[in-house]
């Protein structure tokens, strides 16, 4: 039986895909050790970081039809928990990091159970609210410092064996964390939930007519969505050693939207594009007198206009056809 | 209708009506579809033809009334839930999943009952050993020829049989389809009629439509709705011939 349907399956769909992504990965992944030879670890570091937190955020509107506009307050909670549980509890990076994402995650499933019963632009709306609450509890609740933050958390020491201090050691201590994220979401995208959740994207009622309970699945979408931000917003507090009222802003929220639809939503890649275009600009322009929102706003502008499947939509729709 | 047993009624409206702000749109609307049949409910525009529908299939919750399902109140109940109790509908506007292929379209019905639909961290080849059968189905509404491409690349009558197809694969004891035949050019009509009338050999069929003609071949029993009520009921011999219904649709040539 399995093996009559293993050569149904090559027959119908051919190897060539599957063989292609992994072998773009490879390549992309022996870039991403190469790199810090080359360029700044500590930008990389912050690139890896925002990449994760697209991909996460992707996980929701390109692959369950979900715009949340306030996966900041999943990022920045996340930033200080594990800045708290690592500078003042004296924890090891690793369980502040997994205190980080579990408090994410116990958040995303609170906003989820609120909003995820509406639909479009009052989902959005309803998660700008939830997430402008806990940046004002970020302002006022002691253990957040208010705008000063939590600074100077040290890195410490990876599991008792890596230590963080070393740029190179933290770089690919980050490099691993994005690595096993974007694995999750890539096996999430194609597994069983995940064909469900493109079923609910693309037809919601259909999806209900056919037996799906849709709100349990955009729920857990929504859950492992805000986990991963977590875990993305937890690292960058152990690289840049700070927690701030930054990652909790709606600005931060309305960047990680905008980070995804540059890189092309619904595609596997183009949120870690996205971020590292916008990670690059910022950080570049820094140094210039040029005004960095104008000049970014109007790339988005003018990407939005030219190629609306964002950059990696735009390349894999202009590749011969094969499906997606 | 009278001489019918009671446990030969899959399903039931009792005194059916549904209010939008103090516009009736269903108004006591009593319907009982026979298990094994084909049940049409037509109607001019505006009759509250697919108001019915979606009161039925629980898209819509009716102001009073009860509905029965093999004599089970499901008023109350879930759409998704009803689903699986083997009530699946289709939708007036085609319902497939454009950007799936076809095999995913009719494989994603089929996978709920592996259980393994919430397992965000399993391969998708967990999936391919369902294939055999999507690509039974698929055959069955002469759709082989497309299984690999996107849904959304289909002419439009090959979109309602993947619809069709992906309803079967649920295996439903009662198909409930809205206007499967609208916007479908003549050689399509009769394919797809045909379709319906294979898969119905044993199954309950109740549809929508907007024209008399054609399910006058098709259906072994036709409700006439008007206004929110049942105007006619019967084979298309007795509905045809009442005045009623022929005023009702005179100067639309189509009865």
């Amino acid at each position: 039986m399995s093996v009559a349907s293993n050569s149904t399956h090559v027959a119908l769909r051919g190897p060539a895909r599957g063989t292609g992504t992994a072998m773009i990965a490879a390549a992309l992944l022996l870039v991403a050790v190469a790199a810090p030879f080359v360029l700044y670890p500590v930008f990389l570091m912050k690139v890896l970081c925002f990449a994760l937190f697209a991909c996460a955020f992707n996980l929701l509107i390109g692959f369950a039809g979900l715009l949340s506009f306030g996966h900041a307050a999943f990022f920045g909670s996340a930033a200080y928990i594990a800045a708290h549980t690592v500078k003042v509890w004296n924890w090891a990076p690793e369980f502040g990091l997994i205190a980080a994402t579990a408090v994410a995650g116990l958040m995303g499933l609170v906003f989820g159970l609120i909003a995820i019963r509406r639909q479009g632009i009052y989902f959005a709306m309803i998660t700008l609210a939830l997430s402008q609450m806990v940046f004002f509890l970020a302002l006022q609740l002691p253990f957040t410092h208010g705008e000063d933050g939590i600074q100077g958390v040290p890195r410490g020491t990876l599991f008792g064996l890596f230590d963080l201090n070393q740029p190179l050691t933290m770089y690919y201590a980050v490099l691993a964390i994005f690595v096993g994220g974007f694995a999750l979401i890539w096996r999430t995208v194609h597994s069983p939930f995940g064909q469900v959740l493109k079923a609910i994207r693309e037809n919601e009622p259909r999806a209900v007519s056919l037996g799906y309970r849709t709100d349990r699945y955009k729920l857990v979408a929504f859950v492992l969505s805000a986990s991963l931000a977590g875990l993305a917003g937890g690292t960058k507090a152990l690289v840049f050693q700070l927690a701030s009222l930054t990652d909790v802003t709606w600005q931060m929220s309305g960047e990680v939207v905008l980070m995804t639809l540059l890189g092309g939503m619904g595609t596997l890649f183009g949120p870690v594009v996205g971020a590292g275009l916008v990670v690059t600009l910022e950080s570049y322009l820094a140094s210039t007198s040029l005004p960095v929102p104008v000049v970014i706003g109007c790339i988005f502008v003018v990407c939005v206009l030219v190629f609306r499947r964002g950059i990696v939509g735009e390349l894999l729709a202009r590749l011969p056809k094969r499906g997606r | 209708m009278n001489a019918a047993p009671n446990d030969d009624i899959i399903l039931e409206a009792r005194n059916l009506t549904k209010e939008f702000k103090g516009f009736v749109a269903v108004k006591e609307v009593n319907l009982q579809v026979r298990r094994g049949t084909i049940h049409a409910l037509i109607g001019p525009n505006g009759a509250g033809k697919s108001t019915v529908f979606n009161l039925l299939t629980k898209f819509l919750t009716p102001t009073r009334g009860q509905i029965l399902y093999k004599g089970r109140d499901i008023t109350r109940t879930k759409p998704a839930d009803i689903a699986l109790m083997g009530l699946v509908r289709s939708f007036q506007i085609s319902a497939v999943f454009p950007h799936l292929s076809v095999l995913e379209n009719v494989r994603v019905a089929l996978q709920r009952p592996l259980g393994t639909s919430f397992h965000f961290w399993k391969s998708e080849s967990s999936l391919y050993d369902l294939h055999h059968r999507a690509l039974e189905l698929i055959e069955a509404v002469n759709l082989s020829p497309w299984a690999n491409h996107l849904a959304a690349e289909l002419p439009y009558g090959r979109k309602r049989a993947l619809e069709i197809a992906t309803t079967l694969a649920l295996d439903p004891e009662v198909m409930l389809l809205d206007e499967p035949l609208a916007g479908m050019g003549h050689e399509d009509i009769e394919g797809t009629a045909d379709l319906i009338k294979r898969v119905a050999a044993d199954r309950t069929v109740l549809m929508v439509e907007h024209n008399l003609s054609v399910v006058a071949h098709l259906s072994d029993t036709i409700t006439v709705l008007r206004r929110g009520e049942i105007l006619a009921e019967g084979p298309y011999e007795v509905v045809s011939k009442n005045p009623q219904v022929m005023e009702a649709y005179m100067g639309t040539g189509h009865a």
